[in-house]
């Protein structure tokens, strides 16, 4: 049985063995439906992960639950070295003990939604500068530099004034990516980023992730992109039923794959 | 006896109806302007226990609209106009005023018509929020913003966009439910074509320049309402 | 709250209740008809029909019904034609003004409303319906009223519920309805809260009566949804089939 409050703050450690992501024996559970059971997972600084199963295997929660969109019921989450305090509840699951601290770990994790959720009444550059200005209280003019520098790098410079709902689907995800990416996230979290888009639009928001994945950056990629998670991931996980049913390099898993079950999912794919 | 023409009755002259009526008018304005605005403070407050409150707050803002939405406007108005006289004329007593004190009927209509518009505005507001994306939301959320932050730069923003043609609605029945407020005596557009109707022996031609008045009032304001709709929903898609 | 004299209240208000019935019930079904005219004059695609119709529901919707009913009640005596017509007896009750009014108010309002419905009744199922052989006449009685009522009626049931409550300003040109009686009993016992508690509810009585009664309507109007209330079981058998 767990103690009341599950963790504390874990003292600091040296930058180099600290991973940037940790995330021990999670588990959710919607009603009667266990979602996730018992996950555990590690991001080194500079890993792209990418996790993989089909839909209902909880890979979409278990992002989810990494900023506490869904409030996991058991588990403890680890975001460069600062543990989220978690407090159990009498219902048998958790809350926030500091709900500060959760905004705070939140604006150092960049996510990226299946739906883009851009905001439907600011311009892309608008979507782009609020978190910086008004969570992390940077200045303005330093905010409006760096999302014009970004906007140029994921491609659409030229859409800076434009609403969302006058983008194509790939162009609304790729200044998702980088509203995501003007907070200087620590680990950027993507849920199935190019689940909602037309075929063709597939590919220029693929390769905008693949920028990111050998600038160095720490990624946490749910998707069904099969190419991407061989190519790009330094790691795949593949989840089956809440549990984690294989790990490894992309090597490891696609070409000997030790997985049964794994080896149908690719074939189907 | 000479018949006035209906331009006669609305010059500034000395003779003229004009000035009079002009009064008149930019009282109704401010009556419904009052009514709205505390019809607004209401909806905000109805509309945020229906989406986030707890459940004595959320039974208590149901009951309101439910009941507010069953009883005639002209029945509130005089709840307020007699109950305020009788609250006024109590207090009145007790620092030893004598006999009966008469609450303003300006007070008295505004109150009332803040109060029943304030129930549509509360349906409409939460209908407002409930058109609001959940995914903006949760983005939002997973930005790290705080609630009221998200209150402020997300969800009110939204809220208000969806919202706004219903709100234009709103106005125009308080615009309308505004001439009630003559029976308090309260000399507003109604009022003021009775009592020129009366001393005229004209109805027809004083009600009929109060109803034109009233359809220009309305026209306007559904044109700004419009334009600023336009303005506002940049971006915004709807359906 | 003193429970003697609110029950004396409602002793007193009851009998006025059937007038204020009298005149909703009479406002909704006269009004009604001239909507349905008005609907259709909107959508005949002729100008000729569809601007006067245009005009009315503007200029009704515009402007208070206060003014309405005092253009109707006072304004009209105004002029000797229509004093001496055959009309004076009934332009000179106070009743018949009401009913005119709320007529024509709710007729403005109930047009835009059917207008609404008849336009939702989708193209394919109209296409299908001459496709069978129907007749026009037979093709609104069977497929695009029933349709039309069907997407109309919740609206509707709010125009009649405001009607109800509309019903309270015939109490201005001294009709003794609800509103009228409490208004006078009031002014005759300052015993605001209990008069006007009694006298909501008894708005709220009947206006939640109406509502249960369109709600029954509704539910005859749509046989698929009443048939999976009766049958879940089956219903959903015939899902999953």
């Amino acid at each position: 049985m767990s103690n009341a409050a599950i963790a504390t703050a874990d003292a600091p450690a040296s930058a180099a063995s600290v991973p940037a992501l940790s995330v021990r024996n999670l588990h959710k559970r919607f009603g009667p439906v266990e979602v996730l059971k018992g996950i555990s997972l590690e991001a080194k600084e500079g890993e792209v992960i990418s996790i993989l199963g089909s839909s209902g295997s909880g890979k979409s929660t278990m992002l989810r639950c990494i900023n506490l969109l869904e409030q996991p019921d058991e588990g403890v989450i680890t975001v460069s070295g600062e543990t989220i305090g978690l407090v159990k509840t009498k219902a048998g699951s958790t809350r926030p003990a500091d709900i500060a601290q959760v905004e705070r770990i939140r604006s150092q994790l960049g996510m990226v939604f299946q739906s883009f959720n851009l905001w439907s009444h600011k311009t892309v550059i608008e979507n782009v500068v609020e978190a910086p200005i008004h969570v992390q209280k940077r200045a303005r003019a330093e905010c409006m530099d760096e999302a014009e520098a970004l906007l140029a790098k994921v491609g659409i410079a030229d859409k800076r004034n434009h609403y969302p709902s006058q983008l194509s689907g790939g162009q609304q995800q790729r200044a998702a990516i980088a509203r995501a990416l003007a907070m200087r996230p620590k680990v950027m979290l993507f849920d199935e980023p190019t689940s909602a888009l037309d075929p063709e639009l597939v590919g220029e928001v693929l390769r905008v992730m693949r920028g990111l994945a050998e600038e160095g950056r720490t990624m946490l990629v749910v998707t069904h992109e099969m190419g991407f998670a061989r190519d790009v991931s330094s790691r795949v996980i593949f989840l089956h039923k809440g549990a984690i049913e294989a790990e490894g390099t992309p090597h490891d898993l696609f070409t000997n794959a030790a997985s049964e079950r794994f080896r149908q999912f690719i074939s189907k794919a | 006896m000479t018949r006035q023409s209906l331009l006669d009755l609305l010059s500034f002259g000395p003779d003229g109806w004009g000035t009079v009526l002009a009064w008149a008018t930019l009282t109704t304005v401010l009556i419904a302007l009052s009514g709205y605005a505390i019809g607004a403070v209401i909806g905000v407050v109805g509309a945020y226990a229906k989406v986030s409150g707890g459940r004595i707050a959320r039974s208590l803002a149901d009951a309101y609209t439910t009941v507010l939405r069953g009883i005639p406007d002209l029945l509130v108005i005089y709840l307020f106009y007699f109950g305020g006289s009788a609250v006024v004329t109590w207090v009145g007593r007790l620092m030893g005023a004598e006999g009966f004190v008469g609450f303003p009927g300006f007070l008295a209509g505004a109150l009332a018509i803040g109060i029943t518009s304030g129930a549509q505005q509360t349906e409409v507001l939460r209908g407002g929020f409930h058109a609001v994306a959940k995914g903006e939301l949760e983005a939002a959320k997973a930005c790290g913003m705080s609630r009221s932050l998200m209150a402020r730069r997300i969800v009110a923003p939204l809220t208000l966009r969806h919202a706004l043609p219903g709100l234009g609605n709103v106005w125009q029945v308080v615009l309308k439910e505004s001439a009630l407020v003559s029976v308090t005596g309260v000399v507003e557009l109604m009022r003021q074509a009775q009592i020129g109707a009366g001393s005229t022996r004209l109805p027809f031609d004083f009600y009929l320049i109060a109803a034109c008045i009233f359809l220009l009032i309305s026209s306007i304001s559904g044109f700004l309402f419009g334009r600023s709709e336009a303005r506002l929903s940049r971006g915004v898609r709807r359906g | 709250m003193d429970f003697a004299f609110a029950y004396d209240t409602l002793l007193t208000l009851l009998p006025a209740v059937p007038l204020t019935l009298l005149l909703a019930f009479n406002a909704i079904l006269f009004g009604a008809v001239l909507a349905l005219g008005l609907a259709l004059c909107r959508i005949s695609g002729l100008a000729i029909l569809d601007w006067p119709a245009r005009a009315y529901i503007f200029a009704f919707r515009g402007t208070p019904l206060l003014v309405q009913l005092f253009l109707i009640y006072y304004g009209l005596g105004q002029f000797p034609a229509v004093r001496h017509s055959i009309l004076w007896p009934i332009l000179r009750e106070p009743y018949w003004c009401a009913v005119i009014a709320l007529t024509l108010n709710t007729a403005a309002y109930a047009s835009e409303i059917i207008r609404g419905g008849l336009l939702s009744v989708p193209h394919g199922q109209i296409e299908a319906a001459k496709a069978c052989g129907m007749s026009r006449l037979l093709m609104a009685r069977r497929i695009v009223l029933p349709l039309a009522i069907r997407q109309a009626l919740p609206g509707y049931g709010n125009e009649m519920i405001t009607m109800v409550k509309a019903t309270s300003l015939a109490s201005i040109i001294t009709l003794m309805e609800i509103t009228g009686v409490a208004a006078k009993l009031i002014s005759e016992t300052y015993r605001v809260m209990e008069v006007f508690i009694v006298a909501g509810a008894l708005y709220l009585a009947i206006n939640f009566v109406l509502t249960r009664l369109l709600a029954l309507v509704e539910r005859w109007l749509n046989p698929d949804a009443r048939r999976r209330a009766q049958h879940p079981i089956a219903a959903a058998e015939e899902v999953t089939a």
